[in-house]
């Protein structure tokens, strides 16, 4: 079990994370998701032993490890630009985790060998290990990258944005892809990311983070179907935001003859599996979207509907920075 | 007829400006560069190649090279482990007084040669600061070869580091952490990971530091007292063989000069291109 | 027991890679022993000597025009050089031409070529009876052994460091910015004047300032082909050399000083401007 606690971090006068607590579970995949400046890479680091905290501590397993190396915690990085060793061959870089071992505790070099080759195996680039990394893909890169954190056998592994550097596809596919080696190894892992639709795709929990504090820790079906702050409502997934302070998913709207608030409808389009609606509120002008069904036939554009909210949240304006 | 597109003439030169820019650009560089280069190995060959034998294969002559040798053996190694001790320091590390720092290394590029070997002549000499305390352990710097090499490692002070920190920086420290967390310790990543992907920068910093101490002239001759078969080096002969009119054993031993700077400049173009190389695999 | 409730503020900033302490500490006590505490001296000693006898020597009549003729060749050559270093570089970096390659070499030989072989070797070009002055001296051109031989030295030694800064600014500024101008409607001359040139300018002024601050302090290059006669062609870094030969340690102290506020003064200012455009490119 991972445990963070009361960690506190600045840079010179710039305060990057105010007291986290935190608790993860063996096995579970966690996602640290934020914008930028929010604080999540900086945790990660910490929790790494790449960076230092001011103040707290971080337990593995019960152990304080505050003071342990990055090289004696056991933690397998993945960086974001994958930080490969480009003068080495693909086998060479993945086996430099099991060469830098003291001879006491290092595998006899036939063992290294069998070790990459089925760590090649296993992120599918079997024949590839006599390439260079300048000779690959990025996304094969990034394989690369995580075999070669996943060769010293670590106890947690750590993800810093493992596709910001990868195309649409790629990045989907690799995605899948990860989840299902998760699946397989079952090695507590925690990456960083600020897309949430990766978020809620990949992880068991969501830590949602804004300015250096946790806003909100949960399923993702927690964190998308109740947020706990204003921010989460509209960082993860999309919100209105009515002038009377609630904070309403736009398939949350329906358009019914009943509905309370009149809407002028500016523009229809499809978007994915139903229609989107863009409209503006007659009483205050603020502009609202609003999901229909794709088997209801859309309104015009110019029309004026009458709109109600299936479901609503309001946010204390503690939570509503 | 050929058609000339209008974004040709608007945003270059026609092609006759063209070669006229380049045309002048050459005459430019063959009137001084060129010519200067041809005039020594002319100049040292002008009376055939036994007079110019004769001239690098005197015993003053083999003393000066050997001298020179030395010199550069002993103060290229000197400041390549200095650059890359400052690199590390400076690039790897955030800590305020950076940029004084980066000043101060940068410093001897500003400074007179002349003025170069002068601190040391004051600091060292007879009438030096330290001067009657050496002369009293019988120590000699001035006007010996300790002064030579001092003067030297201050003129060439800065080549290696220069090459060096902008490389560094730009590499940032990603692969350094990579190796850490992989369990490496700080020497294993040094060898492995960091040495490895400055070769080429550091061996192009060496390159011109050797250059440079070989053929150091004036803070050289300012300390070296001139001294033939004990402190003088390759250049300061060629000056005292000019003195004395002997025209064909200057241009010789200046010839071999010469070449060490073609060699040098060759090296240098060959490392460039592999640096292109590099980067380009990089990004 | 937790360990560590609070981290101890440091001055730099705590990082996991290991090595600040060696390498920080080596890169500062050699700098200091290399290089600060040597220069101090020159303070030192100037300090010692009192402000009258600081000006009488400093500033004779005899100082004062090797100062005029030293930054006066400099300035010249300097003006020389950013204008045919500017040439060099735009044919470099914008048209294609056979043997590119090994003209962009050449450019660097300055920096390669030991400065004494290149006095020797300009000595025998523009003497009256060499290859190029046998051809002016009919004319009634003077160069070797006049103010416009020590010129024609500096624009030897001060040409890459024109091309070398000015090269990669023009590299990176791109052709765009020439089109979208002549999409704008500009001519050539237009884009060059008002869309190229000011973008170039800082690197060019850049250039300037390094080659006029090594002109300034030159010595192996310009002695041979000055003729060092008092009054007429005597650089300052020989006059310092003279002072020495004559035992005169306080004069070749207080020209030395006097030079070396002069390129700090330069070198200051440059970093001062470099600075300023950097904040203003929000680079």
């Amino acid at each position: 079990m991972i445990r963070v606690q009361n960690i506190t971090k600045r840079f010179g006068n710039y305060p990057a994370l105010h007291g986290i607590d935190l608790e993860i579970q063996p096995g579970e995949f966690i996602a640290l998701l934020g914008p930028s400046g929010s604080g999540k890479t900086t945790l990660l680091r910490i929790i790494a032993g790449l960076e230092f905290q001011d103040e707290g501590q971080v337990y593995f397993n019960g152990d304080d490890v505050s003071d342990i190396p990055v090289g004696k915690r056991n933690v397998g990085f993945v960086f974001q630009q994958y930080a490969l060793f480009r003068h080495m061959t693909v086998a060479d870089n993945i086996a430099f985790g099991l060469t830098v071992r003291k001879a006491r505790r290092r595998p006899a070099k036939a063992e290294i060998k069998a070790r990459a080759e089925e760590l090649l195996r296993v992120v599918q680039l079997e024949g590839l290990g006599q390439r260079y990394p300048g000779q690959l893909s990025g996304g094969q890169r990034q394989r690369v990258a995580l075999a070669r954190a996943l060769a010293i056998e670590p106890g947690l592994l750590l993800l810093d944005e493992p596709f910001g550097a990868l195309d649409a596809k790629v990045r989907k596919d690799l995605r899948r892809w990860l989840r299902d080696l998760h699946k397989q190894m079952g090695l507590t892992s925690i990456f960083v990311t600020h897309d949430q639709e990766e978020a809620l795709e990949l992880a068991d929990r969501v830590v949602v983070m804004d300015h250096g504090r946790i806003d909100q820790i949960g399923t993702p079906e927690q964190v998308y179907m109740e947020p706990a702050t204003a921010f989460v409502s509209h960082f993860v997934g999309e919100t209105n935001r009515l002038p009377d302070g609630r904070h309403i998913r736009p398939h949350d709207f329906e358009i019914t003859a009943t509905g309370s608030d009149r809407v002028i409808v500016d523009n229809v389009f499809r978007k994915g599996g139903s229609w989107r609606v863009e409209g503006r509120l007659t009483e205050t002008d603020t502009i609202v979207e609003i999901d229909v069904d794709a088997h209801e036939a859309p309104p015009t554009i110019g029309e004026t509907v009458t709109i109600a909210a299936r479901r609503a949240r309001t946010f204390s304006s503690a939570g509503d920075r | 007829m050929k058609r000339q597109s209008p974004s040709t003439e608007s945003s270059t030169e026609s092609r006759t400006a063209q070669i006229l820019l380049i045309a002048l650009a050459l005459a430019f560089l063959a009137f001084f560069l060129m010519l200067p280069l041809i005039a020594v190995f002319s100049e040292a060959l002008k009376q055939g190649l036994a007079p110019f034998l004769d001239a690098v294969s005197n015993p003053d002559a083999l003393s000066a090279i050997r001298l020179t040798l030395i010199i550069a053996a002993i103060s290229v190694p000197l400041n390549m482990v200095f650059g890359l001790a400052a690199s590390w320091a400076i690039t790897k590390f955030s800590f305020p007084g950076k940029n004084l720092l980066l000043t101060l290394i940068d410093l001897p590029f500003s400074v007179s040669p002349v003025v170069s070997g002068l601190i040391f002549v004051l600091l060292f000499g007879a009438q030096g600061l330290l001067g009657p305390w050496l002369s009293a352990h019988g120590l000699k710097i001035i006007f010996a070869v300790p002064g030579i090499i001092l003067a030297t490692v201050f003129i060439t002070f800065p080549f290696v580091a220069r090459e060096l920190i902008p490389l560094m920086m730009e590499q940032g420290k990603d692969d350094e952490e990579a190796a850490l967390s992989l369990g490496a310790s700080g020497w294993q990543t040094f060898w492995h990971v960091t040495l490895p992907n400055i070769r080429w920068g550091l061996l192009y910093g060496v390159l011109l530091c050797n250059a440079r101490a070989m053929g150091e002239f004036g803070a050289v001759s300012v300390v070296s007292g001139h001294i033939r078969g004990e402190t003088n080096t390759m250049p300061l002969h060629v000056e005292i063989l000019y003195n004395e009119y002997d025209f064909v054993g200057a241009f010789a031993v200046a010839s071999l000069l010469a070449a060490l700077a073609l060699v040098t400049l060759v090296l240098k173009t060959v490392l460039e291109w592999r640096f292109d190389l590099h980067s380009g695999a990089r990004h | 027991m937790p360990s560590m409730t609070t981290r101890k503020a440091r001055w730099r900033a705590p990082s996991v890679l290991p090595g600040f302490g060696l390498t920080f500490g080596f890169s500062l006590a050699w700098l200091s022993l290399i290089v600060l505490i040597p220069l101090s001296t020159l303070f030192l000693k100037s300090a010692g000597m009192g402000w009258q006898a600081f000006v009488d020597v400093g500033f004779s009549e005899r100082a004062l025009t090797a100062y005029r003729l030293s930054f006066g060749t400099a300035i010249a050559a300097a003006f020389v050089n950013a204008v045919f270093g500017l040439l060099v570089a735009w044919v470099l970096v914008r048209y294609e031409f056979p043997g590119k390659r090994v003209i962009s070499a050449l450019v660097d030989l300055p920096f390669a070529l030991p400065t004494a072989v290149a006095g020797i070797a300009l000595t025998a070009l523009y003497a009256p009876s060499g290859w190029v002055g046998q051809y002016l001296d009919p004319l009634g051109i003077k160069v070797a052994f006049t103010p416009i031989g020590i010129t024609v030295a500096l624009v030897f030694i001060g040409l890459p460091f024109v091309v070398r800064s000015v090269e990669p600014v023009l590299a990176d500024l791109g052709k765009d910015v020439e089109e979208a101008a002549a999409t704008l409607g500009a001519s050539r001359a237009q884009t060059f004047a008002r869309v190229i040139f000011p973008a170039i300018l800082p690197a060019l002024f850049t250039g300037f300032a390094l080659a006029f601050a090594r002109g300034v302090g030159e010595y192996g290059s310009v002695i041979f082909i000055s003729g060092n006669m008092p009054g007429r062609t005597e650089i300052a870094p020989l006059l310092i050399v003279t002072q020495l030969e004559q035992y005169n340690y306080n004069g070749a102290t207080a020209i030395a000083m006097v030079m070396m506020l002069v390129s700090f003064a330069v070198l200051f200012t440059l970093n001062a401007l470099q600075s300023i455009r950097r904040r203003r490119l929000g680079a």
